[in-house]
């Protein structure tokens, strides 16, 4: 299917221009869409950049920027991507605003796919989707004044607004709290948190629906980094706007955003609503992050205890380790997680997640108990307080999840857990997604399913 | 390294080839173009048609164009016999085909020829070398002073003063005036110090045009590096300064010069010829300005297939400095 | 303790005034200024403090506070670079274990750098030299402070590799720094300013350019190192939790001076300038309830060249007002005690910024 939206996109630019805008201009009649509903959709997205090489430069390889992934932007929210350099989340910010184009997968925008269109077919999108870049001086061309910069959305538009094209500049200016005689001044006038609001103001020009912020703040001081994080904040409540928001800086990514998407090499590991991601994560990879934030609290300089250290480095994502891509540097990597990729699952209402053996959360893959050699090395960096904490955690879930299954069958948090655990048993036959996870399931955890199998009846005693 | 080396070869080789069947191209199409008949050009305008005819034959400029194209590849790799009739020609080993002019082998002409020009240019790019590189690193560590003024302004001199004219400058000064250098070229197998003092201003006058270029862009490139955090870094270790100049920041400079010189010294030709001619040298270029003026295709060729090999070489030579100063290189 | 006498008894009482200082480490009113075309930069502009071994002291401050100028300055870096006629200018004092070293002999200096004091910096792929495999870069620091061969300095080397973490390090001495990964880059540049046990080690930003875990890795092993050499460590970042991890005693630096300094507590927990107060509240913090909104700083960082007068922060300052007489606006506060060994350069009375901190600033963070 993808494969004919590809073919027409590339076919006929130039017609499906004019029938694209035409959507365009009845979804701009509908701008306010009603919060809640989905915006941007993206399945199974994926960008790889092949590596060439030799005189015939001959493709040996791909980097797996973004090897496959699936979110839901809903309207008026805020989305957070974490990772580290090289997870991917720049990557997949620039396919979503199609700066890039998807090797694989498929993004939805209000419906339409967006996934292979043209320059041209784009055009009338661009208006909708809006990008703030990192740095905000190489960002601005040094030799237009701001007001140049700013209008340039309308002229590239061909958008006349109300009152003239000036005075909209600097009304904008002074949303973004510039003065709007700054005019006719050059970006090299501005600080660099000036600059920055810049960027917002012309991202902001055409009324966009959805904004893609790339790192806004990592290059600006922290008093500056507060200013610009409030604004964009005022921003949203004032225009309903919807935001992707980009960031290594999880303390960040937290204060701006409604739900948070963790990645690691190319893959999201968890996805979940802020305050379940910041008090209970699941992924072990989010909590290692989280825990890797240094305090500003001297009081804890002692209390390094606390702290989970990840050994070596991130694998390169040439060629990403086998089944989890986590499991080389996981103190709880086992078997399972070396064979088979944990899908991305919804343990929990409003935390998706994919791990076998998730943190704060009832064992995916109990049968499934040997820990890699890796793991064990990997374990001796976690301190002893966060290994007890983790085993208590999980096991007073494990507890509540049982209570859950005793008051009601169908709970959302029961059921999937009992589907998940059940593993290729398969004797939950209710829900699909046991199904799925079943025939992920590898030859050797059937075979020690057998364990599991009696668990469940235990279970609803 | 082993790896990097292999590849360069490869392609040095894979390059020679092509320029070779392009300069069969030019060799076989510029005539049609020009429409110029080769054989009548090598015979002469009055010549009887069965002469032209025979010429046409011997060199073989009937057979089909790929069968010319393998004549002319295997003359230069193993030599090529022309016959016609009973009139056979060996042309031996890098056969590059005869002058229309003087009816001479081109080869033995361009290996009579060829040395001096060489000479000429390597000599020059030794002392451009030394001084370009001198005066730039000293602008740069005197950045400012009535020194660096100095030699910025003597550099800009010799950029844009053209060659005959510093050329004809220093013959005036030091060889008319002064009377300090002969100033007449003398074989080497004759006198070494014939050899050198008919050499000198020819070297000083192409090397100043050079130096001055590479002591601009040793100036800037060392102004860059010396606010490297990588000095920093050195000068934190508490290196003197002598060492964190010659062993830190002079082995970073020399990598763009690196790829300059490469680029140069096949543009270097067009100066060569300039200075032969103002010092009456025997290279190549008093050559080359003849065979221009005369339409002698073959000679040009002969030229312009061994300046390329001499590019390519030198380019060689580059790649395989380039990898030995920056190991980044050899991964590539 | 609202004096605001400039007599320099009371100025100085970080510095005293017996000549030869006691602290391992003491900074008496350093001074880095840049002359350039538009003016004159007081990068550093009157900087005092000291530190003990085996103590860590953290500097704080954003871009252009002077927190870099200040440890280049220390190591005898910032001129370095400057060859044209216009030299840094600095003045004041600098003693490092009993020795001036803004008067020694420079080639004195240069013998002291790399051995007894020296610097890790942010960006450990620019700070290496691209050309020089890792264990020839550390060979040739190991080298120019100790008479040894190659070999013996080698073996030092791979000892120094394995100190800091880096497997194999008989085989990764010979690797480039483009083949190593950030967070071994920088652990293989610590490497390096280990390698002659200084007494002395400053680190310039030394995590801003890894990613959290990787910090989370390096922060712990700088805290491992100094326990073990028992070395004196200035760590000087934008970022307050680095130096909450890291930090004995803090010095919070705005538009080339110090505005606070004291135990690390007592600025984290009793911060008594409106500039801490700010950084405080510009950052959201993982370990509290989701603030609703940050408190940031208004208007921008100072230019060197135009400090404002009186006190430089009074721009940006929510409480200029306060003091009377516009003594904000004129005159420069300088440094006074607020607590033991702690000290802050503000108008206010301490009484007011008690007042302002409990219950105004504290409540919202």
């Amino acid at each position: 299917m993808s494969e004919n939206a590809k073919d027409e996109a590339v076919a006929i630019p130039a017609q499906s221009d004019g029938t694209r805008s035409e959507a365009a201009g009845t979804a701009t009649l509908t701008k306010d869409a009603a919060p809640g509903e989905t915006l941007l959709k993206v399945t199974g997205l994926q960008k790889h950049f092949p590596i060439k090489k030799g005189l015939l430069q001959r493709q040996v390889g791909a980097v797996r920027a973004v090897d496959g992934i699936d979110f839901e932007v809903k309207s008026g929210e805020t989305l957070g991507v974490v990772g580290e350099s090289g997870c991917g989340k720049s990557t997949m910010g620039r396919l979503i605003t199609r700066l890039l184009e998807p090797t694989a997968g498929k993004v939805e925008f209000e419906g339409k796919d967006i996934t292979h269109l043209g320059v041209g077919g784009m055009r009338p999108l661009r208006r909708d989707v809006q990008m703030i870049f990192q740095d905000p001086y190489s960002s601005l061309n040094p030799r237009h004044t701001i007001g140049t910069i700013i209008s340039a959305p309308f002229k590239l538009q061909g958008v006349e607004p109300e009152g003239g094209v000036k005075k909209e500049v600097q009304r904008l200016l002074s949303v973004v709290g510039l003065n709007p005689e700054h005019y006719n001044r050059y970006p090299h006038e501005f600080s660099g948190g000036q600059r920055q609001r810049i960027g917002i103001a012309r991202a902001l020009a055409l009324n966009p629906k959805l904004v893609v912020a790339d790192e806004p703040v990592s290059a600006l001081d922290v008093s500056i980094q507060a200013q610009v994080v409030n604004l964009l904040d005022d921003l949203q409540t004032e225009l309903g706007l919807t935001y992707v928001i980009i960031a290594h800086d999880l303390s960040v990514v937290r204060h701006v955003s409604d739900r948070i998407a963790v990645m690691y090499l190319g893959k999201i590991m968890e996805l979940a609503d802020r305050d379940l991601l910041y008090k209970t994560p699941m992924h072990p990879y989010t909590k290692a992050l989280m825990s890797a934030v240094p305090i500003p609290d001297p009081a804890r300089k002692s209390t390094k205890s606390e702290r989970i250290l990840l050994k070596g480095d991130v694998p390169s994502p040439i060629s990403p380790p086998s089944g989890c891509r986590f499991h080389t540097r996981c103190w709880k990597a086992t078997e399972i997680c070396k064979t088979t990729e944990p899908p991305l699952k919804e343990l929990r209402p409003g935390q998706q997640v994919a791990c076998h053996h998730p943190e704060n959360f009832e064992d995916q893959a109990p049968q499934d108990v040997v820990l890699l050699s890796d793991a064990k090395e990997a374990a001796e960096l976690v301190s002893e307080k966060a290994l007890a904490e983790s085993a208590q955690t999980s096991a007073a879930v494990a507890a509540e999840a049982e209570a859950g299954t005793d008051r009601a069958e169908d709970a959302a948090t029961g059921a999937e857990a009992g589907a998940g655990s059940a593993g290729s048993a398969g004797s939950a036959g209710s829900a699909g997604s046991a199904g799925s996870a079943g025939s992920a399931e590898s030859a050797e955890s059937a075979e020690s399913a057998e364990s599991a199998d009696e668990e469940p009846p235990a279970k609803e005693k | 390294m082993l790896a990097y080396l292999i590849r360069r070869l490869f392609a040095a080789a894979v390059m020679l080839v092509v320029i070779i069947l392009v300069v069969f191209g030019i060799f076989f199409l510029v005539p049609k173009w020009a429409g110029v008949d080769v054989a009548l050009s090598f015979v002469g305008k009055q010549a009887d048609p069965a002469a032209v005819e025979g010429v046409r034959q011997k060199l073989g400029l009937s057979d089909p164009v790929f069968v010319q194209a393998w004549e002319f590849f295997k003359g230069i790799f193993a030599g090529r016999t022309y016959a016609a009739g009973g009139d056979v020609t060996h042309c031996s080993a890098p056969c590059f085909g005869y002058s229309f002019r003087t009816e001479q082998s081109v080869w033995p002409v361009l290996t009579e020829r060829f040395p001096v020009t060489l000479a000429l240019a390597l000599g020059a790019a030794v002392l451009w070398l030394i001084f370009g590189l001198a005066a730039g690193v000293l602008s740069a560590l005197k950045r400012g002073t009535l020194w660096d003024r100095g030699a910025m302004v003597v550099a800009l001199a010799g950029v844009s003063l053209p060659i005959y004219f510093t050329g004809l400058l220093s013959l005036a000064i030091f060889s008319y005036g002064l009377g300090w250098i002969d100033g007449e070229f003398v074989p080497l197998e004759e006198s070494l110090t014939g050899w050198l003092g008919g050499m000198i201003l020819p070297w000083i006058t192409l090397a100043f045009l050079y130096a001055a270029m590479y002591a601009r862009i040793t100036r800037a490139t060392m102004m860059e590096i010396l606010g490297e955090d990588y000095i920093r870094t050195a000068r934190a270790k508490g290196l003197k300064e002598q060492v964190v100049i010659r062993k830190h920041a002079m082995r970073s400079t020399l990598t763009p010069l690196l790829t300059m010189l490469g680029m140069d010294l096949g543009a270097l030709m067009g100066g060569a010829i300039l200075t032969e001619t103002t010092f009456s040298l025997p290279g190549l270029g008093q050559k080359v300005l003849d065979a221009i003026q005369n339409q002698d295709l073959p000679f040009i060729l002969g030229v312009v297939l061994i300046t390329s090999l001499a590019v390519l070489i030198a380019n060689l030579v580059v790649d395989i400095l380039y990898a030995v100063i920056d190991p980044r290189v050899r991964l590539a | 303790m609202t004096d605001l006498s400039k007599s320099g008894a009371a100025v100085g009482e970080p510095t005293g005034t017996s000549p030869t200082p006691k602290a391992f480490l003491e900074v008496r009113d350093l001074k880095v200024h840049f002359p350039t075309d538009d003016g004159l930069v007081k990068s550093v502009d009157g900087l005092s403090f000291q530190l003990e071994k085996g103590k860590t002291l953290g500097i704080v401050g954003e871009s252009g506070s002077g927190k870099s100028v200040t440890s280049l300055g220390i190591m005898g870096l910032h001129t370095a670079g400057q060859y044209g006629r216009r030299k840094a200018q600095i003045s004041g004092e600098i003693w490092l274990d009993g020795t001036e070293l803004l008067s020694a002999d420079p080639d004195e200096v240069r013998k002291l750098r790399g051995r007894q004091m020296s610097m890790i910096f942010q960006d450990p792929l620019s700070a290496l030299h691209p050309y020089y495999t890792i264990g020839q870069q550390i060979v040739e620091a190991y080298r120019v402070h100790h008479d040894v061969d190659k070999k013996t300095a080698k073996r030092r080397a791979v000892e120094m590799l394995d100190r800091v973490g880096i497997p194999q390090p008989d085989k990764r001495v010979d690797s480039y720094p483009h083949e190593f990964s950030g967070g071994m880059r920088q652990r293989a540049m610590i490497a390096m300013s280990l390698v002659n046990n200084p007494e002395l080690l400053i680190a310039d930003e030394p995590t801003t350019a890894l990613d959290v875990t990787v910090q989370a890795q390096i922060l712990d092993l700088i805290r491992d190192l100094q326990t073990e050499f028992g070395s004196a460590v200035i760590i000087i970042t934008h970022d307050l939790g680095v130096v909450a991890e890291l930090a004995d005693d803090l010095l919070v630096m705005y538009g080339g001076r110090c505005v606070e300094r004291g135990p690390a507590e007592k600025v984290f927990y009793e911060p008594r300038h409106p500039y801490t107060w700010g950084l405080l509240g510009s950052m959201p913090r993982l370990d509290r309830d989701q603030q609703e909104r940050l408190i940031p700083v208004k208007g921008s960082p100072p230019s060197l060249i135009n400090l404002p007068s009186g006190c430089a922060f009074n721009p940006r300052c929510p409480y200029a007002d306060v003091p009377k007489d516009d003594v904000t606006r004129t005159v420069r506060p300088e440094l006074a005690e607020v607590g033991s060994k702690h000290w802050a350069a503000c108008h206010m009375s301490q009484e007011q910024r008690e007042r302002i901190w409990t219950e105004e600033i504290a409540p919202k963070l």
